[in-house]
């Protein structure tokens, strides 16, 4: 049971920090745990279709569909966190004053929660999906039900606490420099994701790896300890990095920063009153 | 709407950077999973060569070939076969794994 148990926490785990970090930044937005909840469901639902048919995409692409598929599932949520994060860039400031001036979750009026449906979905669907061929296999191989049913319990409970902790301390830090952190928290993923994409793509030899391995890290954090795994699926901690995934890393995170910074200049329209209505757009 | 410019940037070069053509000659190696074994558990490559792994899974049920020294994952899906482009390797032992049957799924490839 603890062999399972281990198995679907890592990868729980992934997701539910994504999750806890997509929940953060959408503090003050009604109906959020619904969009969330959404993004969740559709990527359980996403996981089981994509380990049903693990077979076919491995086998497209010349062999190479698992390594696409993957790459393209990050670069998507690279996308969609990079949208939200130049959107918050130009909304958070007054959101951040409506939340200090209410004290309390309001309506901002809308924002691209689509983006962050999308990039929960697609987490869950990543990680999802190997926990499901997982189960098959432990099935096929004649795991008794008890002891899946309960490494399912202890995986899933396990890898969810931790997030609610991760989602828990985010929550003390500063009002005002609330949507700043979780903006930063929300690249540095981004950029995580971006290198992550780039590392499938060279193991499937589509692009130049650019030095299969630029430093070691891993006597100092190992990739497989708690918090290396942690730091992985938050800020893409790779021990052992390809030079094209630090490249990857560094250029979307600079995207990233230069579409804030172009597109998130403080707009003077005015002062917000405490009860000011939210912001057309 | 500006803000759909970023992601179409970071699109293109997602692609532009995917058409390089990836350059290098490779080493084939075969690797077969059988009882959720590894089958060479031992395999030797040469060192500072771009290597193709052919993994055969003749088992029923999926594995996920895994190597942190490599930094590769990679479902191997029941009955299927699957390719892995690792290294250029500099000179050591890189250790590998089955991570869906860990206990006995154990192997280590040797570059010299």
């Amino acid at each position: 049971m603890l062999g399972i148990a281990i198995l679907v926490f890592r990868e729980v785990l992934e997701a539910a920090l994504v999750v806890s970090v997509v929940f953060a930044a959408t503090r003050g937005v009604p109906g959020r745990e619904r969009w969330i909840g959404a993004g969740v469901a559709a990527g359980v639902l996403g996981a089981v279709a994509i380990a049903l048919s693990a077979g076919v995409i491995a086998d497209a692409a010349a062999g190479m569909g698992q390594e696409l598929f993957n790459a393209m599932v990050l670069f998507a949520a690279v996308v969609m966190i990079a949208w939200h994060a130049i959107w918050m860039a130009t909304h958070g400031r007054q959101l951040a004053l409506q939340l200090q001036a209410l004290g309390s979750e309001v309506s901002v009026g809308h924002r691209p929660l689509v983006a962050l449906l999308l990039v929960v979905a697609l987490a869950v669907l990543r990680e999802g999906s190997e926990v499901v061929l997982f189960l098959f296999a432990q099935v096929a191989g004649g795991s008794g039900w008890v002891d899946i049913a309960g490494g399912i319990a202890l995986g899933v409970a396990g890898g969810c606490a931790t997030g609610l902790a991760l989602y828990l301390g985010l929550l003390r830090i500063p009002i005002r420099h609330f949507f700043t952190a979780t903006n930063w928290l929300l690249l540095l993923l981004a950029a995580g994701m971006a290198s992550q994409g780039a590392r499938f793509l060279v193991q499937a030899d589509l692009l130049p790896s650019l030095g299969p391995k630029l430093w070691d890290t891993s006597t100092l954090l190992s990739d497989r300890s708690l918090l290396g795994q942690t730091l992985h699926a938050l800020i893409g901690y790779d021990a052992r990095p390809a030079g094209i995934q630090v490249l990857f890393y560094v250029i979307t995170g600079a995207l990233i920063v230069i579409g804030m910074k172009v597109w998130g200049k403080p707009r003077r329209t005015g002062t917000h009153g405490a009860h000011g209505a939210p912001q057309a757009r | 709407m500006p803000s759909l410019r970023i992601p179409t940037l970071v699109l293109a070069c997602g692609f532009l950077l995917g058409a390089l053509p990836a350059l290098g000659e490779d080493t084939d190696v075969r690797l077969v999973i059988r009882d959720h074994k590894f089958v060479p558990a031992e395999i030797t490559v040469p060192a500072r060569k771009k290597i193709k792994l052919v993994i055969e899974n003749q088992d029923a049920t999926a594995e996920e070939f895994e190597s942190y020294e490599l930094n590769r994952e990679k479902v191997v899906p029941p009955k299927g076969q699957v390719t892995i482009f690792v290294g250029p390797l500099e000179p050591g032992r890189y250790p590998f794994f089955g991570d869906f049957h860990k206990e006995t799924a154990k192997g280590v490839l040797i570059a010299k």
